[in-house]
């Protein structure tokens, strides 16, 4: 016979992990990565550039006497850094993201492709009208296909996301209630409203009051309407609510709020639960925003872009931001400034420069033709059922405050009622980064203690589902049965639980060489 | 539908758990007035990803983009090379389908970029801190402004006549509701910028002066001296900077002793998107940091005393404070943030300088030609890569005509200000590395053949 | 020297004309680790139940109002630098603010420590 020369006889081990630490700090996959202003330097570069021709400067004397302090990395470099960060961050990609309110669904890849296509992204937004016809077509086609889900007859499609979206309908409110000389100076808010409501209502000049909600976890509707009177400009509805609940009671609100003469905003954050089975318009609603970058599946891109457009009443639509695209005999046209007084007097004017958010508009209209018509009436009908699906499997094991008040739309609302003495809401959340997934989002609403908010969306199968329930079941009743393991969760992430009062009693928020560092001590 | 996995066996099993008869059941709390029979009327079914690519496909077609033609356009946006690594690393799912860090163990990839972007924002603006990003350039700098009156505890801010119109007239759109008192002039068609109106115009009320740099016209103004009135007199000086790529070469406002530095990210890893999305920077002295708005990354250690990093000062943001937070931003342009930070990283700072001055040298050679053509002449002394011509007529239809001819020649100051005479005769020529000799020929020739 | 509470759960010493303000013990318990308290500057005039200062801890910010009616004439400067006093000292060394009552009548109407301590005991 020949000798196996190679000596190579695999073994298995003994299957037990050693203690201590390795010699990078990696652990495996588990790739620990430097800032670039330890790994790079201020010589070298990725990118080649042609010489600059030789001229005289003419800076007005204020060239660059001072180095920046720019690191470079060559381009290997570079991907490498960047790859190697990505890999610490859950995604949807990844897995269930179950982060309630932000509807977390597939991002589809046609519309990253769309996105990039030379006629839209290689486009400058001052360019002369003729050239520009197409995009101003995807502006126009996703404005009706907005107006037409939402039964409102007009939309601004410039806010660049939804609390911008809030700023815009808030804006036209004020605006019309200018224009009939009655200005107002309250925005009433529900308790459980996205902190983004009271925020925008200050933002604009006005003071803000909490209307409290029922028992049930609806808007308290005697309240509102004991409330209510001539210094109310509006309400802030959001529907379905925050509590993950339908406001059945929406009709008689708005009827109620316009008799005393204030106007209806509703946060759209929630539309996934509704698009296509429901219209605002058929409810009473005066404005409300579309966060494209949920409903409408544009990425959140670690913490956005998105994208705000405000559909509106008749009552407010003659005060809609500029620029305002319109379809004429010849072609598209673009209202700014200088052609709004010709039927767009009222307008308040502009937002933002330019004229929003292109790169969302081409990918949320690839997703809105992709699904059609009864392709987004199924969404809001799996994104409903999905989440009454985890309420119902886990009610058992997860106090549902609401789940007597009947069925939930998109997410599902659970409390720390019932975990051990000494255990949280955040000890579940750390537990489910260890099972591999994102955590709900904690202590949102305010109106239950400890919350928990799950949405599932319509983009996960029942596979997936049946194994997150599995998961948030198992650590659940770890949090009822005082297992202390879970108070230091997670043990298998890239990082342990990070010390945020540390970092907010000294912040941090830039890089400094540790030399400078030190002696700023 | 293909983004749609539940199938209908699922369904049926799915509701018969939950209890439900069908999903009409689900939706029970609705009016049944407000409840729709079937699909939306008036819009189509569902589409195959082939036929949404071929509509799609064209209306891209029915543009003209910056890449098939002549192309001279800046004015807040600029058209820079972006390296294909870039879009190739924002295009990774970990960072394109991931939400705002708040859970930071599983966050560490956006939350260590941001970091680091924070600190390349800092450095290029030449101040202690700055921000995760904002929407654009153009809300940032009223962000910058409604901070200034928070700092200052006054309300009336003076805006220089070389900020961008656009930006102007967002200022403008707000302040009529909060009550803001903006001093405002348009600029005029000459060399030098307004420094001297500003210096005059700041007073014991003035809570900010906001000056562009460069200028709309893209004239570069030292703000030294405003920045020490303006302390003088107990204001702050806010400096706006659309094309970031300017202080490759420039001074830092910062240095200069602006107290809040604004503006656009765009030009550096975005790209032209038809004005969006951008990514707004914001950055300022740090103790003003508790009065800034949006997100704010920083240092730290997890309980094994590893470095790691957390979204902190949240006390600021509308989540906790509400309304009495210091601005009601949520979503930023994080993404857009990534592409600025990579692009950055790739240039480092002897990319960034040598394109910079490749910027400059191409502007400079484009602007004496350019003052060859027969009845145009240069407005500017000093520029970066942006100047201003006088056409010696009305630059718009110059500007059309040539876009029919196929040439996109730059921003005509009759877009910007319709219906100021004085400036009708503006045109606004951003040069930047992807202009080429060629490019720069045809278009004098161009103008040349419009104004004979 | 005596201590008088609110149902906010902000105490008040009155030592002659002079008020000294913080908040109580369970206060600090319930929010947590403190990370930044920003105190009244000197000269400024209160009414009894105004803002007067602000605790925070990493994820809540809580205003304290003024016990009392009166003008600050110090903010406790050691709490910039080390906002954990709160936490280690509520009720000795964390104080927020010390101001000259211009209306000692207002005290009648809040709570002793056992009152206080009654009150507490029922949340």
């Amino acid at each position: 016979m020949t000798i196996n020369q190679s000596g190579w006889k695999p073994e298995m081990g003994d299957g037990n992990a050693p203690a201590g630490t390795t010699f990078t700090g990696n652990r495996g996959l588990m790739l620990e990565e430097a800032l670039i202003f330890e790994i790079g330097d201020s010589h070298t570069t990725g990118v080649d550039l042609d010489a600059a021709p030789a001229i005289a400067s003419r800076l007005s004397g204020l060239e660059r006497n001072r180095e920046i302090g720019l690191p470079g990395l060559s381009e290997p470099e570079t991907v490498r850094h960047y790859t190697r960060l990505s890999r610490q961050n859950y995604a949807i990609d990844l897995g269930l993201f179950p982060l309630g309110s932000c509807t977390m669904k597939h991002n589809p890849r046609l519309n990253e492709k769309v996105a990039r296509m030379a006629g839209f992204a290689d486009l400058h937004p001052l360019q002369t009208i003729d050239t520009v016809q197409g995009a101003l077509g995807v502006i126009h086609e996703l404005a009706h296909w907005l107006t037409t889900l939402t039964g409102m007859p007009a939309v601004a499609m410039s806010p660049k996301a939804g609390a911008h979206g809030e700023l815009c309908g808030l804006l036209a409110i004020r605006s019309a209630l200018e224009a009939r000389g009655d200005a107002r100076s309250v925005i009433l808010v529900p308790e459980s409203a996205h902190g983004t409501n009271p925020a925008t209502a200050a933002f604009c000049g006005y003071a803000v009051e909490n209307i409290p909600a029922t028992a049930e976890g609806r808007v308290d509707l005697a309240a509102l309407k004991a409330r209510l009177g001539p210094d109310v400009a509006a309400v802030m509805i959001t529907n379905p609510n925050t509590c993950g609940l339908f406001e059945r009671d929406m009709k008689a609100i708005a009827d109620a709020v316009h008799d005393a003469g204030a106007l209806v905003y509703c946060d759209g954050a929630n539309f996934n639960a509704i698009v296509g089975r429901v219209r605002p318009g058929d409810l009473g609603v005066d404005a409300m925003h579309i966060n494209l970058h949920k409903t409408f599946s544009t990425p959140h891109g670690g913490g956005g872009p998105g994208a705000g457009p405000v559909v509106f009443s008749e009552a407010l639509a003659p005060y809609a931001p500029l620029p305002i695209v319109e379809k004429a005999e010849d072609g598209y046209h673009l209202v700014e400034e200088e052609t709004a007084g010709e039927h767009h007097a009222d307008s308040f004017g502009r937002m933002v420069a330019f004229h929003g958010q292109m790169g969302m508009f081409t990918r949320a209209l690839a997703y809105i033709l992709s699904h059609g018509a009864d392709g987004l009436r199924q969404v809001s009908e799996d994104a409903v059922l999905n989440a009454n699906y985890v309420l119902r499997s886990l009610e058992d094991v997860l106090d549902a405050p609401f789940g007597p008040s009947g069925p939930c739309m998109h997410e599902a609302l659970f409390s720390d009622d019932g975990l051990a003495d000494g255990f949280t809401t955040l000890d579940v959340a750390k537990g489910l980064i260890d099972e591999g997934y994102h955590p709900m989002t904690m202590y949102f609403p305010l109106v239950v203690h400890g919350a928990m908010l799950v949405e599932p969306t319509e983009t996960e199968s029942k596979a997936a589902l049946d194994q997150f329930i599995g998961a948030l079941r198992s650590v659940a009743e770890r949090a009822k049965a005082g297992d202390e393991a879970l108070k230091s969760a997670p043990h298998f992430a890239p990082r342990r639980r990070l010390d945020e009062t540390a970092a907010a009693r000294k912040p941090v928020l830039v890089w400094k060489a540790p030399e400078v560092a030190e002696a700023a001590e | 539908m293909r983004y749609l996995p539940l199938t209908n066996e699922d369904r049926s099993a799915m509701l018969a758990r939950i209890g439900a008869a069908s999903i009409d059941d689900l939706f029970v709390d609705v009016p049944e007035s407000a409840r729709l029979s079937g699909p939306v009327a008036g819009l189509p079914n569902h589409a195959t990803e082939l036929a949404v690519e071929r509509h799609m496909g064209a209306l891209a077609k029915r543009n003209l983009s910056a890449g098939e033609a002549p192309f001279f356009l800046g004015c807040g946006a600029y058209r820079h090379h972006v390296p294909a690594s870039v879009d190739h690393l924002i295009q990774r799912g970990e960072f394109l389908t991931a939400y705002t860090p708040y859970q930071p163990e599983i966050a560490q990839g956006t939350l260590q970029m941001l970091f680091e972007f924070q600190t390349q924002v800092a450095r290029l603006y030449g101040c202690d801190v700055a921000n995760a990003s904002m929407y654009d350039g153009s809300t940032a700098c009223w962000e910058a402004i409604v901070m200034a009156r928070r700092v200052t505890r006054r309300n009336k801010a003076v805006l220089s006549a070389g900020l961008h119109p656009h930006y102007v007239s967002v200022a403008q759109t707000m302040a009529r509701f909060t009550g803001d008192v903006l001093e405002t002039a348009l600029p005029t068609l000459e060399a030098t910028t307004d420094a001297a109106r500003l210096l005059d115009a700041i007073d014991g009320e003035t809570s900010c002066v906001v000056v562009q740099y460069p200028d709309i016209l893209g004239r570069i103004g030292d703000l030294s001296e405003i920045a020490a009135r303006a302390h003088e007199k107990g204001a702050l000086l806010i400096a706006v900077v659309t094309e970031p790529v300017a202080l490759g070469a420039l001074r830092a406002p910062g240095e200069m002793g602006a107290d809040i530095v604004v503006g656009e990210g765009q030009g550096i890893g975005v790209g032209l998107q038809f004005g969006g999305p951008y990514v707004g920077l914001f950055a300022c002295k740090e103790r003003f940091v508790r009065q800034m708005p949006g997100r704010l990354c920083g240092e730290t250690v997890d309980a094994e005393g590893k470095r790691g990093f957390v979204l902190t000062l949240s006390t600021r943001e509308q989540h906790i404070r509400r309304e009495k937070a210091t601005s009601n931003i949520c979503t930023n342009s994080g993404l857009c943030a990534l592409a600025f930070s990579i692009h950055m990283t790739l240039l480092g700072e002897k990319g960034l300088r040598d394109l910079a001055m490749l910027n400059h040298g191409l502007a400079v050679k484009a602007a004496d030609r350019l003052a060859k053509v027969p009845g145009v002449a240069l407005i500017n002394d000093g520029f970066f890569n942006e100047f201003t011509l006088d056409l010696g007529r009305e630059a718009r239809p110059v500007v059309r005509s040539l876009a029919d001819r196929g040439i996109l020649a730059g921003v005509s100051l009759g877009r910007l200000y319709p219906g100021v005479a004085a400036l009708e005769r503006g045109l606004v020529v951003a040069v930047t590395e992807t202009s080429t000799a060629e490019d720069v020929e045809a278009l004098a020739a161009g103008l040349e053949e419009a104004l004979a | 020297m005596s201590r008088y509470f609110t149902e906010d759960h902000e105490w008040v010493d009155v030592d002659g004309e002079i008020g000294t303000v913080g908040i109580t013990d369970y206060a600090q318990s319930q929010l947590g680790d403190i990370v930044f308290v920003e105190v009244p500057a000197e000269g400024k005039q209160l009414a009894k139940g105004d803002d007067a200062a602000v605790v925070e801890s990493v994820k809540a910010a809580s205003d304290v109002y003024s016990p009392v009616s009166g003008t600050v004439v110090e903010g406790n400067a050691d709490l910039a630098d080390d906002p954990a006093l709160v936490n280690g000292s509520a009720e000795e060394d964390g104080w927020f603010f010390k101001l000259t009552l211009s209306d000692p009548s207002e005290l009648e109407g809040l709570m002793d420590e056992a009152a206080y301590a009654a009150f507490v005991a029922k949340l």
